[in-house]
């Protein structure tokens, strides 16, 4: 019991930093100072995600960019076109089989992202309804999902995702399936934990005490006041989906070529790593700025949040 | 004020729509006999005494005030009034039936009879629900029950403008939140309100008002109470019947001039001793 | 005190009541509390097996999901014949719970069956491999903790600053790298461009120093943000300001009373990372031809070699429940507030 206890109060610690600057803001000015503050962090942080999407998006119906799945032996490991060597037409160069770099950025940037929101989901949804029923019902209930939780949390999930897509074969469902099963349990762990203190507030009491049922008062009261919460792991969740299925495409059990994925574009890197460093310098860069952008708003939305924080 | 405010629910206190047959109104509205509830300490594990044998009783109409400091095992008391926690073992009768031996369905039925003001009005409001929405929640669940008065009205009679039924709770002053709690209370046509610290959480100022408002609320509306307090002042001002509790035990109980005039425990004697001004008040 | 300290490693129930200073109201004999004591570590250590179970469980059900093991092996040219032979001798032939129940007997007398693509004991091949990954993560989280601690250490002391932020930044930055891409890079820097140490293989210390800062970053980033978040909750207690007010020098209050206090979950996340690492050991093997667990496990799925995946699942997840219970133990020895 208390090993759960244990790594769930790090982890809430850790899931809400404090970031920077906005204690002192809070003590200095009460008043709505740091929660526009707040808003305006998220917006700063949101724009660029949006503006990734949209581009990768839009951009290949221009028209300006090389048909990605193209190939052109004769011009394999062009460098980027600010080196010596590169030309305008290939802007970050090609790979093995001469494909356009930058199309390529664009079109695996579709997957990735389409990977990251769906991955994300099938992790929170399932992690939700878990963590709520576990949290609201406590009893024998709470006690077999933490256990079950911890059971899931004590499997190395880089094996099961492994043996997962080693029988079923690699898809993009069976990626969906592994990231589900790997996300769920933290998302779960914590939505318990908010859960149990919402399940704990007066109103609750005061809505039983108007006869309201406890699927109603789940479903209208303790939920909407997880939504906050739950928006937020949703989004972390979304850098944790990106990194799972680029590391999975990497060791050749994710995305497989003709798809196109950051992670699959990082494996067809690695060989040509000491000759050609940027088709996989520029995947792995986009992944990182992508998944650093998706950590930053997710923290900034869950310190929004945190119910601990909002109570006064 | 308060004659307005009694004029106005004059009207709709004829009929109850709520009142279950078989009770006849005249036993005893909560019947507690040598309740024992224990609770299991979260560190050490270990079973202690919330509330230990205590029995009271509370009439049609009647105020029954129950005193004591924090840890007393008031709280647990009330929440066992209510049948919305812990019920331990002994007797406990609402209108007339064992909590204890209903079933679920029954025992929702049963709740709205009992209706509860706590100490946080902000805990106590979904943070996420204007007044009227939690309002049109309210009649949702109870549409017979609650079909006497309209919100504007309800308002009125907690003495609140009618502008603040759009309002979100982090929009209200404690006050204000502590009276739309009271107004969700009496919506309900209770037989019994339970009043847990109603106004310790409020600032002095409004503490009087929110006071008078439940007493003239409970008044009009037929009601009886359960007052928890730790402040014997304000027990004394609107108790009829008072119990001191100590350590999960009444260790006093009898009616307040009596309790507070000619008290006989020690522990009562020294509460009693330590309220502000109790002297010039004894001599009155 | 010391008593206490002594109970939850022993195991066993403590002789005498401690003079802790809990409210004593209607407290039970004192031999009670002993054997309570003795009750919640049976309770832990029973809900520790139960966890495993599940996880075992869950191993096992993996191991059924992934399909013929004989075509794998016999091609899917070998006839009907050969198939059952084979079966009978990999016992798959029997009830799936007499398998079960053949497998959890296994795990108990420390047999995590045979592979399918070495012929040799899986749990000999996961012993012969685990030294190369223990190094690894070793060096990793030692790394880890000299660089994490003190950044989180310097962002709590300077709070809002721009050492703050680069420090955090610095830690968010770590926590969204992708390790294996990371790990090229570094390859790709040091050991090709500037030629200053080995990209693969292992060996020499010098071999071991990429490998190790791949490893290292994500705990690191971990840590730093752990420490940085419990330090600037401990520094504004009352306790910091007393000590100040006693003229202790800023050096001595941040460390012996801040981080002291802080200790705690700092190393709870240690421990439970070290256990994550010997998954993430998995990527960083590959990149650089690093022959531990991880380089086995992928070679056993790359054949769907199912008993040696299973068995490494199995060794991971006791691993890392061993880490759970150590964590446990660190906080009956340390958090004088507990039990």
């Amino acid at each position: 019991m208390s090993q759960f206890d244990a790594s769930a109060t790090a982890s809430a610690v850790e899931l809400a930093p404090a970031p920077p600057g906005r204690r002192r803001a809070t003590r200095r000015a009460g008043g709505d100072r740091p929660r526009r503050a707040r808003r305006t962090s998220v917006f700063w942080l949101s724009a660029p995600l949006i503006l990734i999407a949209v581009t990768v998006v839009v951009l290949p119906w221009t028209g300006l960019l090389h048909d990605p799945h193209q190939q052109d032996l004769g011009n394999p490991l062009a460098p980027p076109a600010v080196l010596s060597g590169g030309e305008w037409s290939h802007p970050l160069g090609t790979d093995k089989l001469g494909q356009d770099v930058l199309a390529r950025l664009v079109e695996g940037g579709r997957l990735t992202l389409l990977i990251g929101l769906v991955g994300a989901l099938v992790a929170i949804g399932p992690g939700t309804l878990v963590g709520v029923l576990a949290g609201y019902c406590r009893g024998w209930v709470d006690v077999v999902v933490s256990r079950v939780i911890d059971a899931q949390l004590a499997l190395p999930f880089i094996l099961i995702a492994l043996a997962v897509i080693a029988s079923q074969g690699s898809s993009l469902p069976i990626l969906f399936l592994v990231l589900a099963l790997t996300g769920w349990a933290p998302c779960a762990r914590v939505t318990r934990s908010v859960a149990m203190t919402v399940r704990e507030r007066q109103f609750v009491l005061g809505l039983r005490a108007a006869g309201a049922s406890e699927v109603r008062i789940v479903l209208r009261h303790v939920v909407p006041n997880l939504a906050g919460t739950i928006v937020a792991l949703g989004t972390l969740q979304v850098g944790t989906a990106i990194l799972v299925e680029s590391a999975l495409s990497f060791l050749g059990l994710g995305i497989v070529p003709p798809d196109i994925s950051w992670g699959a574009m990082l494996a067809s890197g690695q060989d040509v790593l000491s000759r050609a460093w940027w088709v996989a310098a520029f995947p792995g860069l986009a992944i990182t700025v992508v998944v650093l952008l998706v950590n930053l708003l997710g923290d900034a939305l869950l310190t929004h949040h945190d119910p601990r924080k909002r109570r006064r | 004020m308060a004659n307005t405010l009694e004029q106005g629910t004059a009207a709709g206190s004829g009929r109850r729509p709520g009142t279950p047959p078989g009770d006849g109104g005249t036993g005893p509205v909560l019947e507690i006999t040598d309740l024992v509830i224990e609770h299991r300490r979260e560190r050490s594990r270990e079973m202690f005494r919330a509330v230990d044998g205590v029995s009271l009783a509370i009439g049609a109409g009647e105020t029954v005030g129950v005193v004591g400091e924090s840890g007393s095992g008031k709280t647990t008391l009330a929440m066992a009034a209510t049948g919305l926690g812990a019920t331990g073992s002994g007797g406990l009768r609402l209108l007339g039936r064992d909590l204890r031996a209903l079933r679920s369905r029954e025992l929702r039925a049963l709740r709205p009879e009992v209706q509860v003001v706590f100490q946080d009005p902000h805990g106590s409001l979904d943070p996420r629900q204007s007044v009227r929405s939690g309002l049109r929640e309210l009649r949702g669940l109870q549409p017979e029950r609650t079909s006497w008065i309209d919100d504007e009205a309800l308002l009125e009679q907690v003495r609140l403008a009618p502008e603040l039924l759009d309002r979100y709770p982090h929009q209200l002053s404690g006050g204000q939140a502590q009276r739309v709690c009271i107004a969700r209370a009496l919506v309900m046509r209770p037989r019994l309100i339970v009043a847990d610290e109603p106004t310790s959480g409020l600032d002095v100022s409004v503490q009087a008002d929110v006071l008078e408002l439940l007493r003239a609320s409970q008044r009009t509306a037929g009601a009886s109470m359960l007052f928890i307090s730790h402040d014997l002042a304000v027990v004394r001002s609107i108790c009829q019947q008072v119990h001191v509790m100590f350590r999960g035990k009444v260790v006093e109980s009898g009616p307040v001039d009596q309790v507070f005039t000619d008290p006989q425990d020690p522990y009562t004697r020294r509460l009693i001793e330590a309220m502000p001004g109790a002297r010039w008040r004894a001599r009155r | 005190m010391t008593q206490e300290l002594q109970a939850p490693l022993a195991g066993s129930p403590p002789v005498a009541p401690s003079d802790r200073s809990a409210p004593a109201a209607q407290s039970p004999a004192p031999s009670g509390r002993g054997a309570e004591r003795a009750r919640r570590i049976l309770l832990r250590v029973g809900g520790a097996l139960v966890t495993l179970l599940i996880a075992v469980t869950i191993a096992f059900a993996l191991g059924r999901m992934s399909g013929d093991p004989t075509s794998t092996i016999l091609g899917p040219m070998a006839s009907p014949e050969q198939r059952e032979a084979l079966r009978a001798e990999l016992g798959l032939d029997q009830p799936l719970i007499v398998q079960y129940l053949e497998y959890l007997r296994g795990i108990v007398t420390g047999d995590l069956g045979t592979s399918l693509q070495f012929y040799q004991s899986n749990t000999q091949m996961i012993a012969d491999r685990l030294p190369y990954t223990l190094q690894l993560v070793g060096a990793g989280m030692l790394l880890a903790v000299l660089v994490g601690v003190p950044l989180g250490v310097l962002a709590a002391t300077r709070e809002g600053t721009w050492w703050d932020r680069g420090a955090s930044a610095l830690a968010l930055l770590g926590q969204s790298v992708p390790v294996f891409w990371l790990g090229m890079m570094l390859v790709l820097l040091f050991a090709v461009k500037l030629d200053l140490l080995p990209a693969g293989q292992s060996g020499s210390p010098q071999h071991l120093v990429l490998p190790a800062l791949t490893m290292a970053l994500y705990p690191m980033a971990h840590i730093a943000r752990l420490t940085r978040a419990t330090m600037s909750e401990v520094l504004r207690e009352p306790f910091i300001d007393a000590a100040r007010a006693r003229g202790l020098a800023t050096r001595q209050v941040v460390w012996r009373h801040g981080f002291g206090n802080a200790a705690l979950p700092v190393l709870t996340i240690v421990v439970l990372q070290t256990g994550t690492l010997l998954s993430g050991a998995v990527a960083v093997e590959y990149v650089y031809s690093w022959p531990g667990l991880g380089q086995l496990a992928l070679q056993a799925i790359q054949f769907r070699d199912f008993p040696l995946v299973q068995a490494i699942v199995v060794f991971g997840a006791i691993t890392f429940v061993l880490l759970n219970q150590l964590v446990d133990v660190l906080h009956a020895l340390i958090d004088p507030r507990l039990r």
